[in-house]
């Protein structure tokens, strides 16, 4: 230890000092640029947030409004039910469609073929319908002459907007003179309204932007996720339970944890090639069905399940088990009435999670068949349905402008879901979940 | 229906079998004096073996009817249909299929109508087997369970051994999963490089699939289809590539930010709000990508002279970049935080600048965690699917400029595979070597990022 | 050499302390510091004089504040979050906690040895190069070898690890990482050093070569160390203060503190009926 007698002179302090004052200014200007490049990074992530959410919004709103228009329906009673029973099949047979375009007649007054023409394009396709329907639930309106809403056509409903240009040459416009005259028309005799829409809620898949809506791919979707839910909830927490409780550490339980971590980094896509190989392929089940579909986003969903529910169980702490030990519990009395109600909380929260990213999900539902174009809507989880994400994929591709809008609110109504269940997890996490 | 009631039945014999084994177990309780076990543990006990043998013999039953009806069906193709060219047992199946749905159009063939009657038949008898067999089963196996119960047997230990068993079967799942992908994945794949060469695969520069019709038809353009997966990788990895020059700043500034800079209640408020950008569906980006953001950059491109596609490659990677910021962002926060207190302490202690403390001490001992954290972000990026689908197109260029459209490997795989396909087609099987590829790229770069982040963590304990 | 003078013509303080609080020639001079974390005080009205090139031990239970006095010299209680330091420190006729000063230099000048040994996770020469190399005292690197080889050798490290600079400093022996944080510490030619129980996580040999280093070291600079060792204040320090439930209960000569307590909780410590 000789050289620890000896002290070797560093620099003076004095010396120092004044080289750290000198050149301390700088320093803290670099400091300074750091945190607002800092800051400015997190305010761009944020302003691409915002972005994302205000364009969205700007189109979604007006997507669930639509304009329409009041007419008064004469419900001749011959002509609407040619049969006289009253049955769908006599209603929907009937000549509604002539009943409604007398009424539009009326009040805009074509003259010549042409014109009769270019009133038609008007009125949404579904005017008829929409009459047909009225009066099979209440047939005591047949005779009379009662006021009717109908959805414009979709192109009139862009013109309305400002989306088809008054001042755009006719021969570019999807719409008239003709048909712009007649709606000017409308409008002045104050029968045009511009309301919520009713189709965006309640309606089904449509090529028509104007009577097209979410509730098929929404009953789709919940029938999707509940079997998502029904395979993936039960067989995830079993596998945590197993494995926090009773796997014996071996290369068996090693290569299930493995498994388990992988599957969660595997891209969904491939989920989807899971589904359409075995499911379909093997197993010949029918494409475009709930039941796949849930299939495979069970599996999909099933590490998140098992990842967070094993994080559960684990936070308990090894004190109560020893407490339950003590009196004389078993191994799997210890776990399913000490362990797992302390744990549930983590396990809900952990579940709705991965459910939440299940309504999201798309890419593998693609590969099944959900995307299917399909009117009906869904009574199980066997018959072909689509769900929600897909809807917007599909309407994104439409050509019609007010495609666009109905897409952005298709994507409100996911987003809200998506939120709402995230709330959820959040409330369970911050209310339920115990910090030991 | 009649399967609800079913359903119903299964679990109502069981339960009828739980409450005559506890009956009777009080009542060999009341006679003895004493039992092994608590009176409900005898219930259960009959409970499960009435329920668990007829569940199982069920999905048996269900899964494997169809597997043995495809089989038995051979039969009664014609042998003339068998040999020809085009066979195809999925066409031949669907065919049948569709017979038995009712959706068929014109005369169909003797043969079909003859094998969907069979096929009829034998799930009518497959339907009615598995009904009465559960149910006998599932009677039966509550009468086992109930005979065996006397004071000295161990119900409670052997429920715990058969329910300890049902856990550990459900985590046998993932592994079945594992094995499900795999297999369907690799012999599809066999049998894509069965037909083309998978040199050809892997560093062919063409990517064609769409003429196999015209060379199945065998109209002279044999030659035009190719398979040369290089565009797609190089387009994957451009798009990637363009994503991470969006989040690795963003992501990497903002964790620093959020790590160092931030008070706990910016932090709390910061890090939910970045953690959205994770949590919105792909399919609301990729729609966000091809409405708002690839026409913004297309008129901004020509405003300063560029000529942008309009599906381009810095579209769909901008957005997806936006995406996986919450990925770069919480892994590398939970790796800077990861760093001890007291190597900051020391830094602070010497007289260090926060920026000091941050570029000169906390990053270069927390890199190997950041550069996981990367890496994840990559594995993410690459395997994205709906964006590209929607805002990068399927023109499959091989080009390193982002300003071109360009596809990728989940954008094909997606587009082969979605609507009807034929099994044994070149361009069908594309689809799962692609896939294949997809997954042992993903895997790698997650294994290698967890053994990253792992020995990192294991550093500071 | 401190010399008792209860006539200085410092500002008027009230103290409960037993004993002499201040010195001839102070180099800190803290005057009714409080500590508050959030609402809880861990410092109540401590004012004490550190002068130059001596060795002051502060001693007492866990939890009685001495760490946190210890941290509010070189304000490393900022970086804590809900900390409030009242009263003032005055080092070198500058009131440190003044809303000018900037805490670089201020840490420059005093430096800091930890509980646990915290090398970066860096080589030797980097971890000892660290200082001078932000705060600029090298301007080539023959000078700034010279300063890592020099500090090293103050620390007493530099035979042990002058062949392998380059290798981690995390790879060094517990008793080796300390010094190579000593030699750190020195390597930006501080005045004052604080030592927080620098040697609670080492060996009783590692400790000794500590305890010899800081004997060495206080003929160069005015060290601060905290410590429950009482055996360990006696070896090193001239002057010790002992503290009780945030409170400065006694300060004397060392030898004196520990002969002759004048307070009984003082002598209820010494004695090992607390602690």
């Amino acid at each position: 230890m000789s050289n620890n007698n000896k002290n070797y002179t560093l620099m003076d302090a004095k010396k120092a000092e004044e080289i750290v004052r000198s050149n301390v200014k700088k320093r803290r200007r670099k400091d300074i640029v750091l945190k607002s490049i800092g800051q400015f990074a997190i305010f761009v992530a944020l302003s691409f947030l915002v972005f994302l959410f205000v364009s969205i919004f700007a189109k979604g709103i007006p997507g669930f409004f639509q304009h329409y228009v009041t007419l008064e329906v004469n419900l001749d009673q011959k002509r609407l039910d040619p049969k006289g029973d009253l049955s769908p099949d006599s209603l929907y047979s009937g000549d509604a469609r002539k009943l409604v375009l007398e009424a539009l007649y009326k009040e805009i007054n074509p003259k010549g073929r042409k014109q009769k023409k270019a009133a038609k394009k008007i009125l949404s396709s579904n005017a008829e319908i929409r009459v047909a329907q009225m009066v099979l639930e209440n047939p005591s309106l047949l005779g009379k002459t009662i006021p009717i809403t109908f959805a414009l056509d979709d192109d009139i409903d862009s013109f309305l907007r400002g989306y088809i240009k008054r001042d755009t040459p006719e021969s570019d416009r999807r719409i008239n003179n003709t048909v712009i005259k007649f709606v000017d028309v409308l409008v002045e005799k104050k029968l045009v309204n511009y309301k919520f829409s009713d189709y965006i809620l309640s309606g089904s898949a449509s090529r028509s932007p104007e009577i097209a809506g979410v509730k098929g791919a929404l009953i789709g979707s919940i029938l999707t996720l509940f079997v998502c839910f029904i395979l993936s909830f039960p067989i995830g927490v079993a596998t945590a339970i197993y494995l926090e409780g009773f796997a014996a550490k071996n290369r068996i339980t090693e290569i299930i944890e493995i498994n388990i971590n992988n599957l969660a980094a595997v891209p969904s896509v491939v989920f989807g090639i899971l589904g359409l190989a075995i499911f379909i392929g093997v197993f010949g089940m029918p494409r475009s069905i709930p039941l796949v579909g849930g299939m495979v986003l069970g599996i999909m969903t099933l590490p998140t399940i098992i990842i967070s529910s094993r994080a559960a169980i684990s936070a308990v702490p090894p004190s109560i088990l020893d407490a339950a030990y003590g009196v004389g519990a078993s191994k799997l009395q210890t776990m399913f009435h000490h362990v797992i109600p302390l744990a549930i909380p983590g396990m809900l929260t952990g579940t709705i999670i991965g459910m939440a990213r299940a309504l999201g999900e798309t890419a593998p539902l693609l590969m099944i068949g959900m995307v299917a174009f399909i009117v009906d809507i869904p009574n199980s989880i066997q018959e072909p349905a689509t769900v929600l994400p897909v809807q917007i994929f599909m309407w994104a591709d439409f050509a019609e402008r007010m495609f666009v809008n109905k897409t952005s609110s298709a994507t409100i109504i996911l987003l809200v879901f998506l939120i709402l269940m995230n709330g959820v997890a959040i409330f369970l996490r911050n209310k339920l979940e115990r910090r030991w | 229906m009649i399967t609800f009631y079913l359903f119903l039945v299964l679990l109502l014999i069981p339960t009828i079998w739980f409450f005559y084994g506890n009956k009777t177990a009080q009542k060999i309780k009341l006679k003895n004096g004493k039992l092994h076990s608590l009176i409900h543990y005898y219930g259960l006990f009959v409970l499960l073996y009435s329920l668990l043998p007829s569940i199982f013999v069920y999905i048996i039953i269900l899964v494997g009817d169809d597997i043995l009806f495809s089989y038995l069906i051979n039969d009664y193709i014609p042998e003339k249909i068998k040999n020809s060219s085009d066979y195809n047992k999925v066409i031949v199946m669907t065919q049948i299929q569709n017979i038995l749905d009712g959706i068929y159009f014109g005369e169909q063939p003797d043969w079909v109508k003859l094998a969907s009657e069979k096929i009829e038949h034998w799930s009518n008898l497959s339907l009615l087997v598995n009904y009465s067999l559960t149910i006998s089963i599932s009677i039966i196996g509550g009468f086992l369970g109930f005979r065996r119960i006397n004071p000295d047997l161990r119900s409670r230990n052997s429920v715990e051994t058969i329910i300890i068993y049902v856990l550990g079967f459900s985590s046998l799942l993932a592994i079945l999963t594992t094995v499900g992908i795999v297999f369907s994945v690799i012999f599809e794949s066999l049998r894509f490089f069965a037909i083309i060469p998978a040199s050809e695969f892997l560093f062919g520069l063409t990517w064609n699939p769409q003429f196999e019709g015209a060379e199945r038809a065998g109209s002279g353009q044999e030659g035009l289809a190719s398979y040369g997966s290089v565009p797609l990788f190089v387009g994957t990895f451009l798009i990637s590539f363009v994503a991470l020059c969006i989040a690795v700043p963003i992501g990497l500034y903002s964790a620093i930010y959020l790590s160092e800079y931030a008070s706990k209640k910016e932090r709390s408020i910061f890090k939910p709000l970045l953690e959205i950008l994770a949590g919105i569906p792909t399919v609301v980006y990729g729609f966000f990508a091809a409405l708002t953001v690839a026409p913004m950059l297309r008129s901004g491109g020509t405003l300063i002279g560029l000529d942008v596609a309009s599906e381009s490659a810095l579209a769909a990677g901008f957005v997806m970049g936006i995406m996986i910021i919450p990925f770069v962002s919480s892994l590398s926060d939970d790796v800077i935080n990861a760093v001890p207190q007291s190597i900051r302490d020391a830094g602070y202690a010497l007289g260090s600048t926060k920026n000091e403390v941050v570029l000169q001490v906390i990053l270069p001992a927390a890199l190997p965690g950041i550069i996981g954290s990367i890496i994840l972000a990559v594995s993410r990026a690459i395997g994205e699917t709906m964006i590209v689908v929607m805002a990068a197109g399927l023109a499959a260029n091989l080009s390193f400029n982002p300003l071109d459209a360009v596809t990728t490997v989940t954008a094909q795989i997606v587009t082969i595979l979605v609507g009807d396909q034929e099994f044994e087609s070149a361009k069908t099987l594309s689809a799962f070597a692609l896939a294949l590829t997809l997954i042992v790229i993903t895997l790698i770069l997650n294994f290698y990022a967890l053994h990253i982040v792992k020995k990192y963590r294991e550093q500071y304990e | 050499m401190v010399i008792m003078n209860y006539n200085n013509n410092n500002m008027d303080i009230e103290t409960k302390t037993i004993g002499n609080i201040f010195t001839e020639n102070p180099k800190i001079t803290s005057r009714n510091v409080n500590v508050f974390y959030h609402d809880k005080q861990a410092i109540n009205n401590v004012s004490l004089d550190i002068s130059s090139k001596e060795i002051i031990s502060l001693i007492g239970p866990s939890g009685c504040g001495k760490s946190t006095f210890l941290r509010c010299f070189n304000r490393m209680n900022d970086t804590i979050d809900g900390c409030k330091v009242e009263g003032n420190i005055v080092l070198d006729d500058q009131d440190i906690y003044h809303p000018s000063v900037d805490v670089v230099p201020l840490r420059a000048k005093i430096g800091m040895v930890f509980q646990k040994p915290n090398p970066f996770p860096k080589s030797i020469y980097d971890n000892v190069a660290y200082g001078p190399k932000i705060h600029g005292l090298a301007s080539t690197k023959d000078e700034l070898d010279s300063i890592v080889e020099l500090s090293l050798k103050n620390a007493g490290l530099w035979n042990e690890v002058k062949d392998r600079l380059q290798s981690p400093g995390t790879g060094l022996s517990g008793g080796q990482q300390q010094r190579l944080c000593i030699a750190r510490a020195i390597a930006v030619s501080p005045e004052i050093i604080l030592m927080d129980e620098p040697c609670s996580a080492l060996d009783p040999i590692a400790t000794a070569k500590i305890e010899e280093l800081i004997h060495q070291l206080g003929k160069n600079y005015s060290i601060v160390i905290v410590t429950h060792s009482m055996q360990q204040a006696a070896r090193v320090s001239q002057r010790t203060a002992y503290f009780h439930l945030g409170e400065l209960i006694e300060v004397g000569l060392t030898k004196q503190i520990f002969t002759t307590p004048q307070d009984k909780q003082t002598e209820a410590y010494i004695s090992g009926r607390i602690g």
